[in-house]
Protein backbone atom coordinates (compact mmCIF):
# COMPACT_ATOMS: atom_id res chain seq x y z
CA UNK A 1 0.00 0.00 0.00
CA UNK A 2 1.07 3.09 -0.96
CA UNK A 3 2.34 5.52 2.13
CA UNK A 4 3.53 9.08 2.24
CA UNK A 5 7.22 9.23 2.06
CA UNK A 6 7.44 12.58 4.39
CA UNK A 7 5.68 14.66 6.29
CA UNK A 8 3.54 18.04 4.98
CA UNK A 9 3.68 21.18 6.84
CA UNK A 10 0.26 22.51 7.97
CA UNK A 11 0.93 25.51 5.56
CA UNK A 12 1.23 23.08 2.62
CA UNK A 13 -2.42 21.64 3.68
CA UNK A 14 -3.96 25.32 4.19
CA UNK A 15 -2.61 26.64 0.93
CA UNK A 16 -4.69 23.45 -0.80
CA UNK A 17 -7.47 23.95 0.58
CA UNK A 18 -7.79 27.75 0.27
CA UNK A 19 -9.07 26.68 -3.18
CA UNK A 20 -12.15 24.72 -1.23
CA UNK A 21 -14.87 27.59 -1.53
CA UNK A 22 -18.61 27.74 -1.51
CA UNK A 23 -20.73 29.57 -3.73
CA UNK A 24 -24.04 31.42 -2.97
CA UNK A 25 -26.63 29.84 -4.42
CA UNK A 26 -28.70 32.18 -6.93
CA UNK A 27 -31.93 32.50 -6.67
CA UNK A 28 -34.64 34.51 -7.91
CA UNK A 29 -37.72 36.51 -6.50
CA UNK A 30 -40.83 34.02 -7.74
CA UNK A 31 -43.25 36.26 -9.48
CA UNK A 32 -46.09 34.76 -7.69
CA UNK A 33 -45.70 34.82 -3.95
CA UNK A 34 -42.32 36.81 -3.72
CA UNK A 35 -40.69 34.55 -2.11
CA UNK A 36 -37.06 32.98 -3.06
CA UNK A 37 -36.79 30.12 -5.77
CA UNK A 38 -34.25 28.87 -7.51
CA UNK A 39 -34.09 30.02 -11.42
CA UNK A 40 -35.85 27.26 -14.11
CA UNK A 41 -37.48 25.85 -10.77
CA UNK A 42 -40.87 25.58 -9.94
CA UNK A 43 -41.48 27.22 -6.92
CA UNK A 44 -41.35 25.29 -3.63
CA UNK A 45 -43.41 27.63 -1.56
CA UNK A 46 -46.50 28.16 -4.04
CA UNK A 47 -46.17 25.34 -6.79
CA UNK A 48 -46.36 28.06 -9.55
CA UNK A 49 -44.09 28.47 -12.51
CA UNK A 50 -44.70 30.43 -15.40
CA UNK A 51 -47.81 32.31 -14.06
CA UNK A 52 -49.76 28.95 -13.32
CA UNK A 53 -50.22 26.33 -10.71
CA UNK A 54 -48.26 23.58 -11.55
CA UNK A 55 -47.83 21.94 -8.53
CA UNK A 56 -49.41 22.10 -5.20
CA UNK A 57 -47.17 22.20 -2.05
CA UNK A 58 -47.07 18.82 -0.25
CA UNK A 59 -49.07 17.03 -2.59
CA UNK A 60 -47.52 13.54 -3.84
CA UNK A 61 -47.45 12.98 -7.64
CA UNK B 1 -22.66 15.54 -20.07
CA UNK B 2 -23.54 13.02 -23.08
CA UNK B 3 -25.28 15.43 -25.01
CA UNK B 4 -24.53 13.24 -28.20
CA UNK B 5 -25.80 10.17 -26.45
CA UNK B 6 -29.13 8.73 -28.49
CA UNK B 7 -30.17 6.83 -25.42
CA UNK B 8 -29.29 7.95 -22.13
CA UNK B 9 -28.76 4.23 -20.25
CA UNK B 10 -29.45 5.66 -16.50
CA UNK B 11 -27.78 2.62 -15.69
CA UNK B 12 -29.58 -0.20 -16.42
CA UNK B 13 -29.45 -2.66 -18.82
CA UNK B 14 -31.55 -2.41 -21.74
CA UNK B 15 -34.71 -4.83 -20.88
CA UNK B 16 -34.80 -2.74 -17.32
CA UNK B 17 -34.40 0.71 -18.88
CA UNK B 18 -37.30 -0.13 -21.37
CA UNK B 19 -39.40 -1.53 -19.44
CA UNK B 20 -39.45 1.27 -16.69
CA UNK B 21 -39.51 3.96 -19.14
CA UNK B 22 -42.56 2.49 -20.64
CA UNK B 23 -44.01 1.99 -16.93
CA UNK B 24 -43.62 5.38 -16.05
CA UNK B 25 -45.14 6.55 -19.43
CA UNK B 26 -48.14 4.56 -19.07
CA UNK B 27 -48.19 6.54 -15.19
CA UNK B 28 -47.80 9.50 -17.08
CA UNK B 29 -51.16 8.70 -19.40
CA UNK B 30 -52.55 7.55 -16.40
CA UNK B 31 -51.78 10.89 -14.19
CA UNK B 32 -51.11 13.36 -17.02
CA UNK B 33 -48.15 14.51 -14.53
CA UNK B 34 -45.36 12.61 -12.49
CA UNK B 35 -42.75 13.71 -10.57
CA UNK B 36 -39.17 11.70 -11.23
CA UNK B 37 -35.61 12.15 -11.67
CA UNK B 38 -34.40 15.29 -14.22
CA UNK B 39 -32.32 12.38 -15.53
CA UNK B 40 -35.72 10.17 -16.11
CA UNK B 41 -37.84 12.73 -17.13
CA UNK B 42 -35.88 13.65 -20.40
CA UNK B 43 -35.58 10.24 -21.14
CA UNK B 44 -39.30 10.26 -21.22
CA UNK B 45 -40.48 12.54 -22.68
CA UNK B 46 -39.26 11.82 -26.41
CA UNK B 47 -40.69 8.17 -26.38
CA UNK B 48 -44.01 10.17 -24.41
CA UNK B 49 -43.64 12.18 -27.93
CA UNK B 50 -43.25 9.41 -29.97
CA UNK B 51 -46.03 7.26 -28.83
CA UNK B 52 -48.26 10.49 -29.10
CA UNK B 53 -47.08 10.82 -32.82
CA UNK B 54 -47.88 7.45 -33.45
CA UNK B 55 -51.42 7.43 -31.70
CA UNK B 56 -52.41 10.07 -33.69
CA UNK B 57 -52.55 8.41 -36.91
CA UNK B 58 -55.13 6.06 -35.90
CA UNK B 59 -54.40 2.96 -37.97
CA UNK B 60 -54.50 -0.66 -36.50
CA UNK B 61 -50.72 -0.29 -37.35
CA UNK B 62 -50.36 2.32 -35.55
CA UNK B 63 -52.43 1.27 -32.39
CA UNK B 64 -50.44 -2.04 -32.44
CA UNK B 65 -47.21 -0.25 -32.31
CA UNK B 66 -48.43 1.56 -29.02
CA UNK B 67 -49.72 -1.22 -27.40
CA UNK B 68 -46.29 -2.61 -27.63
CA UNK B 69 -45.13 0.34 -24.94
CA UNK B 70 -48.79 0.76 -23.79
CA UNK B 71 -49.37 -2.50 -22.08
CA UNK B 72 -52.26 -1.43 -20.42
CA UNK B 73 -55.49 -1.32 -21.59
CA UNK B 74 -57.65 1.26 -19.36
CA UNK B 75 -54.76 3.09 -20.14
CA UNK B 76 -54.21 2.19 -23.75
CA UNK B 77 -58.08 3.46 -24.45
CA UNK B 78 -57.60 6.92 -22.47
CA UNK B 79 -54.86 7.40 -24.79
CA UNK B 80 -56.72 6.90 -27.82
CA UNK B 81 -59.91 8.07 -26.17
CA UNK B 82 -59.05 11.47 -23.98
CA UNK B 83 -55.49 12.30 -24.77
CA UNK B 84 -55.29 12.20 -28.04
CA UNK B 85 -57.81 14.20 -29.10
CA UNK B 86 -56.44 16.93 -26.99
CA UNK B 87 -53.51 17.24 -29.30
CA UNK B 88 -55.70 17.50 -32.28
CA UNK B 89 -54.12 20.60 -33.02
CA UNK B 90 -50.15 19.94 -31.92
CA UNK B 91 -47.79 18.10 -34.64
CA UNK B 92 -45.16 17.91 -31.58
CA UNK B 93 -44.07 18.65 -28.12
CA UNK B 94 -46.95 16.89 -26.30
CA UNK B 95 -44.96 16.77 -22.58
CA UNK B 96 -42.59 19.15 -20.78
CA UNK B 97 -40.16 18.63 -18.14
CA UNK B 98 -39.95 21.42 -15.15
CA UNK B 99 -37.13 21.17 -13.27
CA UNK B 100 -38.56 20.78 -9.29
CA UNK B 101 -35.47 21.13 -6.84
CA UNK B 102 -33.46 18.37 -5.50
CA UNK B 103 -34.73 15.76 -3.03
CA UNK B 104 -33.40 15.09 0.40
CA UNK B 105 -31.41 12.07 1.28
CA UNK B 106 -29.42 11.84 -2.49
CA UNK B 107 -29.86 15.31 -3.73
CA UNK B 108 -30.99 14.04 -6.94
CA UNK B 109 -32.66 16.76 -8.80
CA UNK B 110 -36.48 15.99 -9.58
CA UNK B 111 -38.79 16.91 -11.99
CA UNK B 112 -42.11 17.03 -13.39
CA UNK B 113 -43.10 15.57 -16.64
CA UNK B 114 -46.62 16.75 -18.00
CA UNK B 115 -48.62 16.36 -20.98
CA UNK B 116 -49.98 19.53 -22.53
CA UNK B 117 -53.58 18.34 -22.29
CA UNK B 118 -56.15 20.79 -20.48
CA UNK B 119 -55.72 20.46 -16.69
CA UNK B 120 -58.57 18.48 -15.32
CA UNK B 121 -60.79 20.53 -12.52
CA UNK B 122 -60.30 19.25 -9.58
CA UNK B 123 -61.30 21.80 -7.23
CA UNK B 124 -64.62 20.22 -7.21
CA UNK B 125 -63.75 16.86 -5.84
CA UNK B 126 -61.60 18.34 -3.34
CA UNK B 127 -64.20 20.37 -1.69
CA UNK B 128 -66.47 17.09 -1.99
CA UNK B 129 -63.74 15.24 -0.41
CA UNK B 130 -63.25 17.93 2.50
CA UNK B 131 -67.27 17.79 3.31
CA UNK B 132 -67.05 13.80 3.32
CA UNK B 133 -64.70 13.77 5.47
CA UNK B 134 -66.10 16.69 7.88
CA UNK B 135 -69.69 14.29 7.30
CA UNK B 136 -67.96 11.46 8.24
CA UNK B 137 -65.74 13.03 11.13
CA UNK B 138 -69.18 14.03 12.75
ZN1 LIG C 1 -43.92 31.21 -5.30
Amino acid sequence: MALPKRRHSRARGRKRRTNWKITTVNVVECAHCHQARLPHHICPQCGYYDGREVFAPGQES
Amino acid sequence: MGHFDKVKKLGRTKSHREAMLGNMAMSLFQHRMIKTTDAKAKALRPLVDRIISTAKKDTLAAKRQVAKTVKNKEVFKKLFNEIVPQFADRTSGFSRVIKLGVRRGDGAPLSVVELLTEKPKKVDDKKDKKKKKAASGK
